[in-house]
């Protein structure tokens, strides 16, 4: 970071469009993020797209605490919107940043973040091609909120959607679940638990194409992100018109995980996920999907956790360890800790 | 988890349940319906949903969910006081998490929270003291809600504030006490439980031996019982046993944590800060004597309802309201006239479908489809 | 209330606010442990013990010599049941 400031805050000049503005953008996001796009500092990015349809998606960061383990609110802001294009099928190109700064933020925490925004793109192999910043005064925002849109483009004869769930199509997920929400829990001061546990946080592009290179039978992708993976399945479920049925004891929970929920009153399948998809695909390829997977970081821990069943429309079971079955239900309001 | 794993093995169930489905078939009632079990306590309904274990018992046995959800119980009055505190702009006020969403005549404490009021969830009473120390220009009020279980914490937090001079932080108590509760359910008409599981927290705390009542003057068996699910399956066993010899006494399934004579460090406190109340409402249930206790003369420095001059108040439920039943056991919440209709998860007119585990809640997306799932 | 979970106490972080470090699966968090405290237990006693944690307080020691013992039984439940199955089979 540009040693001038070192120490210094954001001020509401930073987001006037002077010089104050002007210096920050070129010192602190075009060289950062430091491509041919974003270089030429247009009002617009401009570029050429491969052939193909376009996916388009946006999603608003506003995570606290800023940092937490295994990330923070930047690299969310790129894995959030990568992901959410990559499970389309599509292969995520090209990124928008729009920031809202707090006045009063030091800038050295924006410059962290920044870095942390553009090791992230380059994971993802993607480019941030343009940008607002706005700045707000004290109080009227959580110290940064960050906006990314994202553009990919989907191969021919890709066709993966949350409604084309059958009979018979086996549940995959990629690794461990709840581990961004039981951070997040434990990160939060007056919860006063500390835990070995990191946010599951990651770029699931690659992964996806590997996926896909395996199998053309991969019906639906779903990221698992607010609401956890029990939020996803009902989703699949209520728009696919089926029934799901996971098995309670293949569902992968880190051991850490799972004592923050216990002490807490939480339950994992409704935790928040940064990194972890949820797989429907045709049951004669479940298996080669899931060693394709398991070759990659991302889905070294992947499993099977179940299967979609014949039986009411759009409802999630899951087969408890003693054979019983349990309705999971979609998620009424935000899963607070309980203590009853 | 250390004894938390072996009391969840699945081979052990099933032995269990084996047991279970031959007792259940040598057992007949005189009226010839179902055996009814009550589990008083929120943590074992929870647990039973949790495990899928109605479905793994036999026909002829069913659970009857009771009283002993401490935010199924709240009424509103209690919630609108809540509301009226925390609305002082220099409160900051703390509460459990499930205590949030419950609804008063008006809105919940969630709703306020979005309007702006200084609302925190806290694990743990010691927390919201933490928080006064590091407010020492608010005050900050802690909502004390349960059975037994939580009162030695509330106690402690008060008594700790004392010792440390701390003069900004206060209890609002709502502390209910567990043995006027079963004796009003054992007292209701229409009442037909043949056995109870006892709350395992609260007999912690309070010991086996103030349930002999129930075994002397009701002669229904009631086994204290722990959590997982191999403890309420060995509780129903033991249950089961009693009915089966025509007994009726006072059991302990949970003999790991709870002793006949309760925990005499856990006990001190409680004598120390609190006093009975002479009456205490209930949401569904109506007033019952003792069932409530306050913050005595010696701590009311810290005592919400003297510094926020609370007025007691009540509100009743909406006539179509049939949580009281609900909760007695004489209705199942299916039963209702307005489960499933007017009363849902979403927007709940009545406890028992405010909390995940109140009784009509957990029932609701439950029992529409489970039978269809179980039948595949 | 009722959500205890079984934790183990690992050290005391304070003597005078009777305040211990718990670890359950690798969660940490102090917790109180005045309920625990009595004749048979001091703080430096509650090392390594196993106790009952809820809402940031630790209030009972857990009995393992109870805790194997109702193990053992539920372990028995259905072997002398079995035992007795396998009897009448063999005698038809």
């Amino acid at each position: 970071m540009n040693k001038k400031y070192k120490g210094k805050k954001i001020t509401m000049a930073h987001g006037s469009g002077g010089k104050a503005s002007s210096d920050l953008i070129a010192d602190i996001f075009v060289n950062t993020f430091n491509n041919e796009y974003l270089a030429i500092m247009e009002d617009q990015a401009r570029f050429d797209m491969p052939a193909g349809r376009l996916a388009l998606t946006t999603d608003s960061f506003v995570v606290s605490p800023l940092f937490f383990n295994g990330g923070n609110i930047g690299k969310l802001a790129i894995t959030g919107t990568v992901n959410d294009l990559a499970v389309s099928g599509a292969k995520p190109l090209y990124l928008t940043c729009g920031l809202i700064l707090e006045e009063g933020l030091p800038i050295e925490t924006l410059d962290k973040i920044i870095k942390s925004m553009q090791k992230t793109a380059e994971e993802a192999g993607v480019k941030v091609v343009c940008g607002d910043t706005k700045v707000v005064e004290r109080g009227s925002a959580d110290q940064i909120f960050i906006n990314t849109a994202g553009v990919g483009v989907i191969a021919e004869g890709v066709e993966i959607h949350s409604s084309s769930a059958c009979v018979g199509d086996k549940i995959i997920v990629n690794g461990y679940i709840g581990d961004h929400g039981a951070t997040i829990m434990q990160s939060r001061a007056e919860l006063a638990i500390s835990a070995d546990i990191d946010s599951d946080c990651q770029v699931l592009n690659h992964l996806v194409q590997k996926m896909l290179s395996v199998s053309d039978n991969i019906h639906s992708l779903r990221d698992a992100t607010r609401g956890g993976v029990a939020t996803v399945l009902n989703e699949i479920a209520t728009d696919s018109k089926v029934c799901i049925s996971v098995k309670e004891d293949s569902l992968p929970i880190r051991v850490p995980t799972r004592g923050v929920c216990e002490i807490l009153g939480l339950d994992p399948l409704y935790l928040a996920n940064e990194g972890t998809l949820v797989c429907v695909v045709k049951a004669e390829d479940a298996d080669t999907v899931l060693e394709a997977m398991k070759q990659t970081k991302e889905g070294e821990n992947a499993c099977i956790i179940g299967e979609v069943v014949d039986g009411p429309e759009g409802i999630v079971a899951l087969n408890t360890l003693f054979g019983g079955n349990k309705i999971i239900d979609k998620l009424i309001g935000d899963q607070l800790p309980r203590i009853c | 988890m250390k004894y938390v794993d072996e009391f969840r093995d699945p081979d052990k169930a099933k032995k269990l349940l084996k047991e279970i489905d031959k007792l259940c078939s040598e057992i007949t009632l005189p009226e010839d319906r179902p055996i009814q079990i009550m589990e008083v306590c929120g943590g074992h309904t929870h647990s039973i949903f949790r495990y899928g274990l109605k479905q793994l018992l036999p026909d002829n046995l069913e659970f009857v969910h009771g009283p002993g959800c401490p935010v199924c119980v709240l009424p509103r009055s209690v919630v609108d006081n809540c509301i009226r505190i925390a609305e002082h702009d220099d409160v900051i006020f703390t509460t459990f998490g499930d205590a949030m969403r419950v609804p008063g005549s008006t809105k919940s404490l969630l709703d306020v929270k979005a309007e702006g009021g200084d609302i925190r969830m806290v694990y743990s009473p010691l927390d919201a003291l933490t928080i006064a120390q590091k407010n020492p220009d608010k005050r900050v009020v802690f909502f004390g809600l349960g059975f037994e279980t939580t009162m030695p914490s509330t106690a402690l937090s008060i008594m700790q504030a004392k010792k440390q001079g701390i003069d900004n932080f206060y209890l609002f108590c709502n502390h209910i006490t567990i043995i006027p509760t079963i004796k009003a359910v054992l007292d209701s008409p229409g009442m037909r439980i043949d056995g109870f599981l006892g709350p395992g927290h609260v007999s912690l705390i309070i010991g086996t031996q103030p349930y002999r009542f129930i075994a002397d003057d009701y002669h229904k068996p009631l086994v204290a019982a722990g959590f997982e699910p191999l403890d309420i399956l060995q509780s129903v066993w033991m249950v089961l046993k009693q009915l089966k010899n025509g007994e009726a006494k006072i059991e302990n399934q949970y003999s790991r944590l709870v002793h006949e004579e309760g925990n005499a460090s856990a006990l001190s406190p409680i004598q120390e800060v609190f006093e009975l109340r002479e009456f205490f409402e209930w949401r569904g249930l109506g007033s019952i004597n003792h069932s409530g206790v306050k913050v005595n003369d010696k701590y009311r420095a810290f005592d919400a309802e003297v510094e926020f001059d609370l007025k007691e108040v009540t509100v009743t439920d909406p006539d179509v309201c049939q949580c009281g039943e609900v909760l007695k056991g004489v209705l199942k919440p299916w039963q209702c006239k307005v489960f499933g209709k007017e009363c849902t998860p979403e927007k709940p007119l009545g406890a028992l479908m405010v909390s995940t585990e109140g009784a009509c809640s957990a029932q609701y997306s439950y029992a529409q489809n489970i039978d269809l799932i179980n039948k595949k | 209330m009722c959500l205890g979970i079984p934790a183990q106490i690992k050290e005391i972080v304070d003597v005078d606010n009777q305040i211990a470090m718990v670890d359950l699966s690798g969660v940490s968090r102090e917790v109180n442990i005045a309920c625990v405290l009595d004749d048979t237990y001091q703080s430096e006693d509650l090392i390594n013990k196993w106790v009952l944690v809820h809402v940031g307080f630790a209030l009972s020691v857990v009995d393992e010599d109870e805790a194997h013992k109702t193990l053992k039984i539920l372990d028995e439940i259905g072997e002398l049941s079995a035992t007795m199955d396998d009897l009448d089979q063999g005698s038809k």
